[in-house]
């Protein structure tokens, strides 16, 4: 695998010169506005919003194209109800006046959490939910925080009761019959306090089972309303369907450092290759060597998170879930467990980006400008192997010289151009 | 979108791929193994790879000289030598189709770009090699998320 870059400048050249000829044949190649070549109008495409199909079908959830079922996962959404001391809500952490998160750098619910409230619209795109990608499906993602003792803090059977209570002829409606819960105890749950937990296990498992799946219904409930929410488009839209459409006065749309930072976004910055697609995510996980919040216990990231997901009671494969036999396949071919895992956290999508700092798993960054100079200074990781490689990294003699990623390698004022470019995936 | 950037996408040009996988790669799905104990010839079932869409391949083993391999255990690994990561899944082979052919299923890429798929063929007679192929991933028509 031995080359020089000479070589290799000519051999890229020979495979780049290759498509160009191959686009030759069209009498406009390369024609659109802005001076974009066909490549870079190809990538373009593929970023605009209205390239992004419906969210694809969640087999798990046998309500998720219901109206009844997102009317109420909405009431539940909004529902304070729903927690130890009846001020937590789905919405306190993520607030739809703020792109479905909260500002803050961890999420703050009965007590403090450890890593950022993700903004939710888009999340049926991605097969694993949360930073770590430990739930399957946006219904049992929903379950997660509820039952956490950090967050709404409630216990299963507090839900259940709540549910009869308050959405008896709603629920019924779609999901069927409530469980008798008037021989059951207030309280009860397997995440819950010592109390709950003796209570939940006392339980026989019938009664166990109508109520983990009047809890589930809630979570699929929730997903349905989730489902609603889109995103409107960007400038960033705006300005892709200028240039596909030939117009000549495309810096009425973006000004030109942001059109030069958008060819840093996907070119030499690289930003690109995972934030792909119109919702600018690759939904996989990777380490970049993002400091962990707490040195003393790093986050491990994804590498915690693959035996959660497949044990998870909620999770495709179990008994609450509606899918069939084999319709799985993304918990069948579920990673294993590697070097790869280890201090990974999942791609975020960039819409709306520059609306919602702290930036990173656990708001460790104040800025965009901080997000960029970290991808360009590329410190190694606190736990795992990041995938950067550092700009005055030694040469890695195991490798050829055509494997080693290149460095992101921005000066100052392309940073700043990167960073403006970053303000311009924000609605218009 | 244009008709001319439509045809464009749909013949699936290394787009993307041209900026950084190495031009000279081995992009032959079909060859021996380390050791020459195997020959493998690897295809995917599917027209065109959609990123991040799983999506079966079909393994062939034979023998140096040709003859199929049965009942032969394969392991599969991969990832982008270029960005340090491996595979967005865990691909396995679900099933012997005959005539030393398997399904793999489960296989899926993330991003555009120069991907590695390792094979480790394993079998009692034979004993175990393992071969690397190149697949450099492009963006296609249907690239949707």
């Amino acid at each position: 695998m031995k080359r020089t870059p000479a070589a290799l400048g000519i051999a890229l050249t020979a495979l780049c010169t290759l498509v160009f000829e191959s686009a030759q044949g069209s009498p406009n190649f390369g024609q659109g506005g802005g001076g974009w070549n066909a490549e870079e109008l190809a990538v373009l495409t593929s970023l605009r919003i209205r390239e992004l199909p419906a969210a694809p079908r969640d087999l798990s959830n046998a309500f998720q194209d219901s109206a009844a079922a997102a009317a109420l996962g909405k009431l539940l959404f909004f529902d304070t109800r729903f927690s130890r001391n009846q001020a937590v809500s789905c919405a306190s952490c993520h607030d739809p006046g703020r792109q479905f998160q909260d500002g803050r750098a961890v999420g703050v619910g009965l007590g403090v959490g450890s890593r950022r409230s993700m903004p939710i619209v888009g999340a049926g795109f991605s097969p694993w939910l949360f930073w770590d990608g430990r739930k399957d499906s946006v219904w049992s993602q929903a379950l997660g925080p509820l039952e956490d003792p950090v967050e709404h803090g409630g216990n299963r059977l507090q839900y259940a009761r709540l549910m009869q209570m308050y959405y008896r002829q709603t629920y019924q409606e779609i999901f069927g019959p409530l469980p008798e819960f008037s021989h059951l105890p207030e309280d009860a749950g397997p995440r819950g306090s010592t109390a709950e937990k003796e209570a939940w296990l006392a339980l026989d498992e019938a009664a166990r089972d109508g109520i983990s799946r009047v809890f589930a219904n809630m979570g699929k409930a929730i997903a349905a309303y989730e489902k609603t929410l889109s995103f409107n488009p960007s400038r960033l839209d705006l300005y892709i369907n200028e240039v596909l459409n030939g117009k000549r006065d495309v810096h009425s749309v973006f000004t030109p450092q942001e059109v030069r930072g958008l060819r840093l976004f996907i070119g030499k910055g690289q930003c690109v290759s995972c934030h792909n697609g119109p919702l600018l995510t690759d939904q996989q996980f990777h380490n970049t060597g993002v400091p962990p919040r707490d040195p003393d216990s790093p986050d491990q990231g994804r590498a915690s998170a693959l035996s959660k997901v497949r044990d998870d009671e909620f999770n495709c494969a179990g008994r609450f879930s509606d899918a069939k036999l084999g319709q799985c396949e993304e918990l069948r071919f579920l990673v294993a467990q590697d070097g790869h895992t280890v201090g990974a956290f999942k791609t975020p999508g960039l819409r709306d980006v520059a609306l919602r700092p702290p930036y990173m798993h656990a708001g460790q960054f104040a800025s965009l400008d901080a997000v960029v100079l970290h991808y360009v200074n590329a410190p190694h990781a606190a736990v795992g192997h990041s995938e950067l490689t550092h700009l005055h990294k030694s040469p890695d003699k195991t490798k050829g010289e055509t494997e080693a990623r290149r460095p992101i390698d921005l000066s100052p004022a392309e940073q700043q151009d990167l960073v403006a470019f970053l303000q311009t995936l924000s609605t218009n | 979108m244009s008709n001319r950037l439509a045809a464009l996408l749909l013949l699936g040009l290394p787009l993307a791929g041209c900026m950084t996988a190495p031009a000279s790669l081995d992009l032959s799905l079909s060859k021996p193994t380390v050791h020459q104990k195997y020959v493998v010839d690897m295809h995917p079932q599917t027209e065109v790879i959609a990123i991040n869409r799983l999506h079966a391949w079909e393994i062939r083993v034979t023998s140096p000289e040709g003859a199929p391999v049965l009942q032969a255990h394969i392991d599969i690994d991969g990832g982008m030598p270029q960005h340090g990561h491996g595979l967005p899944t865990k691909p396995m082979v679900t099933q012997e189709l005959g005539d030393g052919r398997y399904l793999l299923e489960g296989m899926k890429f993330s991003m555009t770009g120069w991907w590695e798929i390792r094979l480790k063929v394993e079998t009692d007679q034979r004993g175990a090699d393992v071969v690397t192929f190149n697949k450099v991933i492009a963006l296609t028509k249907s690239d949707r998320t």
